[in-house]
């Protein structure tokens, strides 16, 4: 091949990314134009290209929508789902990886595939008989499900990559295993521990389905939040972009900083599975 | 661990440490145990509930007592056609959604396997989508495609196509719907097989490059054989979460127009929750399951034969 050709062929190549990458842009570029828009020129009949950004939609958002109640409610959730489910979730995938319990692993990969609404229906009853719905317990309980599979799955991976000789060399040491693990394992996993971390705070974020049904008024979440503010017939296009760019905001952020962990994390059981 | 009784030097293992030694002989069910209790209590007793839910007539409401129907709330689904509807829904928006996600997510594999040279730029944006919150997904979308304001139809305009109702077409409504889902999850596909490509050895290629095969000939008898273990694991991972895809579908058209796009988990979830029938519900609901395992480990037996 000449150098004229792959010179040809690398423009082509690249100008081919450019526009899936411009695809791919597109809904966020112009949720956020939508966003800076006033409502005459978001429901104008030709689209509005150029215009002067206004910050209006923000403030109505955050004002009159108690926005950062809902945001610290999400947080609550997400940290707590996180921290609950890491605790519960880093001996179980230690141990997996050690022992090479597959029963146990094989039984981790099925609940990932259980659809989550089979789960809502009972844990609703329960949680009504018990007084729970609305409360963050339910919520983080719920959450649960999603978080604890999924950082055990991600961090198996991680642990497998250990070699096992640093922990012999621990226990002979006079160490016991479960000192070996806190002080020389978990250290050393911890770039599984920031990817399955941000990932399992990233899907609790985005949950939907569990806290719409099980959140309350004092617990509403801000997915749930944007919805009940959409299904209230609201026209204000320029203001459900901004509550669109409000949510999507922290997940890009932190995306944009970890992303080689992350898509590591979302490959990892895909390419082992 | 068995601590055989030789001559060993023997480890400075604290002795007296009651509580530390009796953790490290029982460490293979201790660590996991916390976690499995949880995760029992959490998926598998509510999906025992479920099951024994799927046999009973009752109402959300404790007042009304519950009685046992037996298998009457599955036929009762047999004989719905608003059930029979939800599942042909739901495989219409996976068989339109899941194969173009494969092609396309290979298609921009290899691209960004040819293209990409450690541009995290690229990677982040890729990601974009699929870690996006779906509601503020489907909002933004749902304003795309408003029938009268929305800047797809301005598009399709723009190229001399017709104005469309998107959302508002109940024929239009499903493949709408699939085209949400291939924008959000076509990164995944190709994420997961760049990541197969990247770990292909050079050698075949070079052999390849030397016998002067053609590039179609690389990629069907070199690139598709090593690069199908990870096809299969995206493949399985878009089929099962295509068929229980509900945030989207739900926030975007609730079902509607009419019950165009209600898929089988959006038609429990109004049973459910909007005519609060229970029993009706969980027997859906186990409908469901067992169709998504049914897929999965379809998916799974077809990639052993293969």
């Amino acid at each position: 091949m000449t150098a004229h050709e792959s010179r040809t062929r690398a423009i082509v190549l690249n100008t081919a990314l450019t526009l899936v990458i411009l695809v791919m842009l597109f809904p966020f570029v112009w949720m956020i134009m939508m966003s800076l828009k006033t409502q005459v020129e978001n429901t104008a009949a030709t689209p509005v290209w150029i215009f002067r950004p206004v910050l209006e939609n923000y403030v109505n958002v955050i004002q009159r929508n108690n926005f950062l109640a809902f945001t610290k409610n999400s947080l609550i959730v997400a940290a707590s789902a996180t921290a609950i489910g890491m605790l519960l979730g880093l001996p179980a995938a230690y141990s997996i990886a050690r022992f090479r319990q597959r029963g146990l692993s094989l039984w981790i990969l099925i609940s990932r595939i259980i659809p989550y609404i089979t789960f809502l229906l009972p844990l609703f009853l329960v949680f009504t008989k018990l007084r729970l719905i609305g409360s963050f317990t339910a919520l983080i309980l719920s959450h649960l499900i999603i978080t604890l599979p999924m950082i055990i799955w991600i961090t198996i991976a991680f642990f497998e990559d250990i070699p096992t000789d640093l922990e012999e060399a621990a226990l002979v040491d006079g160490s016991s295993r479960a000192g070996a693990f806190v002080r020389i394992i978990l250290p050393l996993v911890a770039p599984g521990i920031v990817t399955a971390g941000i990932l399992a705070m990233i899907f609790s974020w985005n949950q939907f389905l569990f806290s719409l049904i099980l959140g309350g008024p004092g617990t509403k979440t801000v997915p749930v939040a944007v919805f009940n503010f959409l299904s209230y017939g609201s026209q204000d296009y320029g203001a459900i972009a901004a509550a669109a760019v409000l949510i999507t905001l922290p997940i890009i952020i932190l995306s944009l900083t970890v992303q080689r962990y992350i898509v590591k994390g979302l490959t990892a059981g895909g390419v082992k599975g | 661990m068995s601590l055989a009784p030789t001559s060993t030097p023997a480890p400075r293992r604290p002795v007296s440490g009651g509580f530390s030694s009796w953790l490290d002989r029982n460490i293979r069910w201790v660590f996991p145990a916390p976690a499995m209790i949880a995760l029992m209590v959490l998926t598998i007793l509510p999906l025992a509930f479920n099951l024994i839910l799927s046999t009973q007539e009752r109402s959300v409401s404790d007042a009304l007592p519950s009685s046992y129907v037996g298998l009457g709330n599955y036929s009762a689904a047999l004989k719905d056609e608003r059930f029979w509807n939800s599942v042909k829904l739901m495989f219409q928006f996976t068989g339109i959604a899941v194969p173009l996600q494969m092609l396309c997510g290979l298609g921009l594999a290899l691209l960004l396997n040819r293209t990409m040279r450690a541009s995290g730029l690229v990677r982040a944006v890729v990601l974009l989508p699929m870690i996006s919150t779906p509601v503020a997904v489907a909002l933004i979308w749902a304003l795309m495609m408003d029938p009268n304001l929305g800047v797809l139809n301005y598009f399709l305009e723009s190229l001399g196509l017709g104005r469309s109702l998107w959302l508002a077409d109940s024929r239009l409504v499903i493949p709408a719907l699939a085209l949400v889902d291939l924008w959000q999850w076509t990164p995944l596909v190709s994420l997961i097989l760049l990541a197969g490509l990247q770990t292909m050895p050079d050698e075949p290629f070079e052999a390849a490059r030397i016998d002067g095969a053609s590039p179609w000939q690389v990629f069907r008898f070199i690139t598709w054989p090593m690069l199908q273990p990870a096809a299969f694991a995206a493949l399985t991972l878009r089929l099962i979460d295509a068929l229980k895809t509900f945030d989207i579908i739900e926030v975007m058209t609730q079902g509607g127009p009419g019950t165009a796009s209600e898929t089988l988990n959006v038609y429990a979830y109004h049973t459910g929750f909007e005519f609060l029938r229970v029993g009706y519900t969980a027997a859906l609901l186990t409908l469901l399951l067992v169709t998504v395992a049914v897929v999965a480990v379809g998916v799974n037996l077809l990639r052993r034969r293969a």
